[in-house]
């Protein structure tokens, strides 16, 4: 059992950038630390990383450990087990907290494993709360309620883990707010030592190819995405042409991109990115849930479609039924008018 | 050099044709209530153990933990090309996590014996968690090579992989033997033969031995049945939690610390909507509404 209620958040760093999911995770993790009137702690792991501890201080860390070793630059499963794992055993943390990326995602299940505990994946969501076992009668107090989406996104289902410590979660990426730095908050810095052993040297990164996406739908305040509905290539080019008039990025829906239509970078919904532009329009879009899921927290939303039974018309602000090829370009002559 | 291979397959509720009730009281899936299918990753994964068994011999062994209904996949692996097929199925495996079913499965693997490589589809439909893979994994004490898109090459006691990683792809070297996990654009699965599909029809676990005879009474018993199949090799071995000699407290719904608390089904919420006429007009006053409330310009 843990000895304190601490909530630790795993830093993800890369070549000395840390991911964007991590700051959300610290924003969220200080919530539940004072929450539960403990202390949020972070792990950063890399080859020079040292540099970085202090801005996490600032994102709302108490204490940083920061391992620093070769070996865990780039990132491998087993050297980052390694510490992770031994660190939490050694420590014993209440709540463990895990950006829900590849690396993340291979990483959390690892750690899980070894410490035979639960962990829930994706969160979409992270609470604390009380859980009445009806079976022990029995209520477990101030536990971890970890939200996610399941089935395919058709439920929504919140995960408890009454009795493994710690528990832990990774976390879907851009659903919670990054807290603002305050580089006047004061917290500690503790160097820890690796200790590896041969065994988890087994693998070795021989080259990586970073493509660098240009798409920024995450940052982006207006989007305009196409989806099945979406006759052809000619057809996305009137949505890039809309998006452009409105200095927005184009997105798409998991049938678009498995249609050939457009790069999965341009995904949205469940397998894809989760966004909450100011404006969102959906062009052809039927509104499956697991493209909602990327979506409905959108400012405004207008939806085009053929189809008035449409679900996504359900959570539009501005219906328009009829056929795309028309309505866009007529949004665009509108919009180009505006701008004169 | 020939490699020995073990792919882990599950049976999943098509979660894409979803209607009415399908969770039970304690919140888990009521799986008869929807159309099973062969995970998707899960036929990629199969379709890797192939394409290296017929470029380096060798064989590969499906093994799934599931109901008895389960063994469709596993003639739907062999009827694809698997050597050999292993149902684990047991009452105790019930209301399994993550973690419990890890442990399950790699008790299974450890009694297959010596295994070079372990492959396993990404993730599952159903739960979406993809972290099966990388827990069996721990629990076997060998290496986890995530998101593999291709072999690049094998020799001896090395294997080389391309894996995605965010934002791009990286190449990694490991030592055998150690578990993959197979995104969905790693390859096409092949279809099952026609051939393979004729010599396997009838291969069967014990399970279905009733309604087998229901169908066929002339084979007389269970037991003539049995001897039948075990004759041509059609015979698909049930594992139960004893066979593979697992801690029964870490099995099923007792083996697994999380649970679930609640669950909620998605209501679209209907919010206040104006309908817009796909006409010139219309778009245009839709276009002052948006820049006079500052959502564009």
């Amino acid at each position: 059992m843990s000895d304190t209620r601490n909530v630790w958040v795993f830093v993800e760093q890369d070549e000395g950038a840390i991911a964007d999911v991590s700051l959300e995770l610290l924003g969220k993790g200080r919530e539940l630390a004072d929450r539960l009137g403990s202390e949020l702690h972070a792990i950063l792991c890399g080859s020079q990383v040292d540099g970085l501890a202090q801005s996490l201080v600032a994102q709302g860390a108490d204490l940083v450990m920061v391992a620093e070793d070769g070996e865990l630059e780039p990132y491998r499963t087993l050297p980052y087990a390694r510490v992770v794992a031994g660190l939490i055993e050694e420590r014993k943390p209440y709540i463990v907290l895990f950006g829900a990326t590849a690396a993340g995602r291979d990483l959390a299940p690892r750690v899980a494993s070894t410490l035979k505990t639960g962990l829930t994946a994706d969160c979409t969501d992270l609470q604390i709360g009380d859980y009445e076992s009806k079976k022990e009668a029995k209520v477990y107090k101030d536990l971890l309620l970890q939200i996610r989406p399941a089935f395919g996104g058709n439920l929504i289902a919140t995960i408890v883990n009454p009795k493994g410590r710690p528990q832990m979660a990774s976390v879907r990426e851009g659903v919670m707010k990054k807290a603002a730095a305050d580089p006047s908050r004061k917290g500690r810095v503790e160097r820890v030592k690796p200790r590896f052993e041969s065994s988890d040297l087994a693998l070795k990164v021989i080259s990586r190819e970073k493509r660098e996406s240009t798409v920024r739908l995450k940052d982006s305040t207006v989007v305009v995405a196409g989806g099945a509905g979406v006759a052809g290539p000619a057809e996305f080019d009137l949505l890039r042409e809309l998006a452009q008039v409105l200095a927005g990025e184009l997105g798409a829906s998991r049938a678009a991109v498995d249609a050939g239509l457009v790069h999965h970078d341009h995904q949205v919904g469940q397998t894809g990115v989760t966004v909450r532009p100011r404006l969102y329009i959906a062009a052809g879009i039927s509104g499956a849930i697991q493209h909602r899921a990327g979506m409905e927290e959108s400012n405004k939303i207008i939806a085009i479609n053929t189809d008035p039974d449409a679900p996504i018309f359900q959570i539009a602000d501005y219906r328009i039924v009829g056929d795309l090829a028309e309505v866009v370009p007529l949004l665009v002559e509108a919009l180009r008018d505006k701008a004169k | 050099m020939p490699y020995r291979s073990v792919v882990l397959i599950k049976q999943v509720p098509d979660t894409h044709n979803i209607s009415g009730k399908v969770m039970t009281e304690e919140g888990t899936i009521d799986r008869g209530a929807l159309p099973a299918i062969f995970n998707p990753d899960d036929l990629n994964a199969l379709e890797m153990a192939l394409a290296l068994r017929d470029a380096e011999g060798g064989t590969v062994t499906v093994l799934t933990m599931g109901p008895p209904a389960a063994a469709a996949i596993l003639r739907e692996s062999l009827f694809r090309g698997a050597d050999e097929a292993v149902l684990l199925s047991d009452k105790r495996f019930a209301g399994a996590d993550t973690l419990a079913t890890s442990y399950a499965l790699a008790q299974a693997v450890k009694k297959i014996g010596e295994v070079d490589l372990v492959f396993a589809g990404r993730q599952a439909i159903d739960g979406d968690t993809a972290q099966v893979g990388p827990q069996t994994a721990e629990k076997l004490g060998i290496p986890q090579i995530t998101w593999a898109e291709d072999i690049l090459g094998i020799g001896g006691r090395k294997i080389t992989v391309r894996r995605a990683i965010d934002r791009g792809t990286e190449t990694v070297e490991c030592s055998l033997p150690c578990l993959l996990t197979v995104v969905g654009s790693a390859n096409a699965p092949r279809p099952a033969s026609v051939r393979r599909r004729i010599e396997y029809k009838l291969a069967a676990t014990s399970m279905e031995y009733k309604a087998l005879l229901a169908k066929w009474p002339e084979f007389g018993s269970e037991e003539a049945l049995d001897a039948w199949l075990a004759e041509r090799k059609l015979r698909i071995p049930v594992w139960s939690a004893a066979d593979i000699g697992a801690e029964p407290e870490r099995l099923g719904l007792a083996g697994s610390p999380t649970q679930v608390y609640k669950v909620n089904f998605v209501v679209l919420e209907g919010n206040e909507s104006k309908d817009v006429p796909p006409t010139r007009e219309g778009i245009a006053s839709l276009v002052d509404e948006l820049v006079r409330e500052y959502i564009v310009g």
